[in-house]
């Protein structure tokens, strides 16, 4: 077909009106559909409804109570068990971070599991073990302290991924989508706990979940269950009578780097200034 | 699987999972690649948009090399996702608060924006081709004229001002798509080395020098293998914009590391061994030392208005300086921002593995390939043909 150009030029005109149109209709066409597989996402998700499970009607906390850790690592055995966790020195959805400060030095030294240290002391990195490096040290002070996933009231993990795989439930837990997950890892970048990891094998991002598969079932957490001196605690903030609103009502609490604003939902007791 | 994981060393203490460095080469290449299609698209502009006439002879070029550049965008993304195949879920259902989410809109959009742009530079020379040409060039030729074969002044004047109102558009979108990748680092709270207000310019102006000196070696390059004269003229031109561009990027980089420095927050401690170990020999050889020595050879040859063979010279080793300076910027924005610790009482190092899927190898690859797409693109569309497709002669 030929067009002969007159002044007004129709026919590349209507092309063009042509064109555009049709972007802004393409466009309209991919939100549409985005937004309908949203829905049908989040109605996929209460699967768990079938176990009469109402996540409206909880709002789980955390607690860890770091003076009463002894670093004995049954949390972090409990976790990759129970998870099912990559057994490396690479991946861990919770960890313990001992800090020592010894005579006459300003800052303490910090370690956790994974250092090679404390793996030569284990055996392998598929087992957990602080060593007894400091034995003949002149301690000042010494503690341990548990980390895991805050759960953020404001989480910049769920903010910046860019399908919404991962997100925020009513209850108050962040979870990630796995069969959603593009495996970006902008998450992992975004989280300022470092507590995201990638599971390579899947191609996905993990993370800790408070095990919520247990949690709606009435279950505690692993890390919680196994912990043999109630360092960590776990409960439904909803309910005053909890372990976790107990834990918050009787102790003077904190969170991890507040200044992030990501409204953390553990909140510890017994840090010292130079935990981070 | 686990032997393909290379675990960071590290000093200090790290978070566990931090021994896994996730974002390597691949990751460094794309801002560097995104750059290169601004910085190109940018040279174009000043002819279609600002009229500088001695840019005529590289910017239909320039075009041409930005699109070239900006169809490989997508390909580091799209190796390094854990799972490509719902890379499209990006698009289909975006997550509007995610900085990621745009980019298939924004690269979308930007790629059907230049071609457009180079239809329109080209339309001429696409008719004259279709008139030209035999057998199955002659169809593709044909096919492309989109059925509008007319050339007259009315035409040409109405190809003028659609290039004009495209580039317009154009350098908002170009502008935009790598302004958004500074974005997609400087919004991130959780690393001090990425978390900067500053990020987005800076990602922009040293893009727009990238572009532009990979316009000037290709140029020179390509008037070599063809025997044609190089255009003093624009080579000056070229080097004009690379200064000013130059200065302008170094002052916000210098501003931005002055900021961390003088305020001075916690773990500055960490972020100034960070550049005194891992990141040394990128930041102060090849971004500073890069720079500051294009800088001066630059401030030289404009300064003494040097003429022929030592313009060219001189612009080329500048061009090439800044174009590693920038590659060098790129790798210690990625890389340094995950080898400072987030307990910001460690380092990390970073070694790219050689193979694999997100080696040195493949990286190199995905670099060369838009030179490949760009040859043939010259072919298809010659960018050299004086007069035609261009502004109408006043
Ligand atoms: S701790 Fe990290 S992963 Fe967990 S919710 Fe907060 S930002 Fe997200
Ligand atoms: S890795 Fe998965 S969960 Fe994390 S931001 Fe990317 S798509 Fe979202």
């Amino acid at each position: 077909m030929k067009w002969k150009i007159s002044e007004h030029q129709p026919g590349r005109r209507r092309f063009m009106r042509l064109l555009g149109r049709a972007i802004v209709y393409a466009g309209a066409a991919l939100v549409s559909v985005g937004l309908m597989g949203r829905r049908g996402l989040a109605a996929a998700i209460p699967a768990l409804s079938t176990t009469g499970y109402d996540w409206t009607k909880h709002r789980w906390g955390f607690g860890v109570d770091a003076t009463r850790c002894i670093g004995c690592l049954r949390c972090v055995e409990a976790c990759k068990t129970e998870n099912g966790v990559a057994r490396d020195a690479h991946h861990f959805r919770t960890w313990v971070e001992r800090y020592v400060y010894l005579k006459g030095e300003k800052k303490p030294r910090v370690d956790s599991q994974q250092d090679p240290g404390n793996i030569t002391a284990s055996g392998s990195e598929k087992e957990y073990r602080f060593d007894n490096r400091y034995q003949d040290a002149k301690i000042e002070k010494a503690f341990f302290v548990p980390k895991l996933c805050n759960q953020c009231e404001h989480p910049p993990c769920v903010q910046v991924c860019p399908v919404g795989a991962t997100f925020r439930t009513p209850d108050g837990v962040v979870l990630i989508d796995h069969n959603y997950c593009i495996g970006c890892q902008y998450c992992v970048q975004a989280c300022p706990y470092g507590v995201r990891l990638f599971n390579h094998e899947h191609g996905v991002t993990d993370k800790c979940t408070w095990c919520y598969h247990r949690i709606t079932r009435g279950l505690k957490p692993a890390c919680v269950e196994v912990c043999p001196t109630n360092a960590r605690i776990f409960g439904d903030q909803n309910d005053p009578e909890s372990p976790i609103s107990k834990f918050i009502r009787e102790n003077r609490t904190r969170v991890l780097k507040p200044e992030m604003g990501t409204s953390p939902n553990v909140f510890y007791v017994g840090l010292d200034k130079e935990v981070m | 699987m686990e032997a393909l994981l290379h675990a960071a060393r590290y000093t200090g203490y790290v978070y566990p999972n931090e021994t896994i460095i996730l974002w390597g080469i691949l990751i460094v290449i794309y801002p560097y690649i995104t750059g290169i299609v601004a910085g190109s698209f940018t040279v174009a502009t000043f002819y279609h948009v600002f009229g500088v006439p001695r840019f005529k002879p590289v910017a239909r070029f320039a075009l041409l090399t930005s699109l070239a550049f900006m169809i490989f965008v997508p390909v580091p993304l799209l190796l390094h996702l854990g799972h490509p195949e719902r890379a499209l879920n990006v698009m289909l259902t975006p997550h509007l608060t995610s900085a990621f989410a745009a980019f298939g809109f924004f690269a979308a959009f930007y790629v059907i924006l230049v071609m457009l742009e180079i239809w329109f530079a080209y339309r001429e020379d696409i008719v004259a081709m279709a008139r030209d040409r035999k057998g199955l060039l002659r169809q593709f030729y044909r096919a492309l004229t989109l059925g509008s074969d007319e050339i007259s002044a009315t035409t040409r004047a109405y190809d003028a001002k659609w290039l004009k109102a495209l580039a317009i558009t154009g350098i908002v979108g170009a502008h935009g798509l790598h302004g958004y990748v500074g974005f997609v680092f400087g919004s991130l709270k959780s690393r001090e080395w990425w978390g900067s207000d500053l990020m987005p310019a800076i990602f922009l102006v040293s893009a727009i020098i990238s572009g532009i000196s990979i316009l000037i070696v290709l140029y020179v390059l390509t008037s070599r293998f063809r025997k044609t004269p190089i255009d003093g003229a624009c080579m000056k031109g070229l080097a004009y914009l690379l200064w000013g561009f130059l200065i302008f990027a170094m002052v916000l980089e210098f501003l931005e590391f002055a900021n961390i420095v003088y305020k001075g927050r916690e773990g500055i401690d960490t972020v100034m061994a960070l550049i005194a170990g891992p990141l040394w020999f990128g930041v102060w050889v090849l971004q500073v030392g890069g720079s500051v020595m294009a800088f001066f050879i630059l401030t030289y040859v404009i300064w003494r208005g040097t003429q022929d063979k030592h313009l060219v010279v001189g612009v080329t080793v500048s061009a090439v300086l800044v174009l590693l300076a920038v590659l060098a910027m790129r790798w210690n924005v990625v890389i340094g921002g995950q080898e400072l610790s987030k307990t910001m009482q460690g380092l990390l190092v970073y070694v790219p593995p050689v193979w694999g899927r997100e080696g040195v190898l493949i990286v190199a690859t995905i670099f060369a390939l838009p030179f490949g797409m760009l040859w043939g693109l010259t072919r298809l569309f010659p960018p050299w043909v004086p007069n035609q497709g261009q502004l109408p002669e006043k």
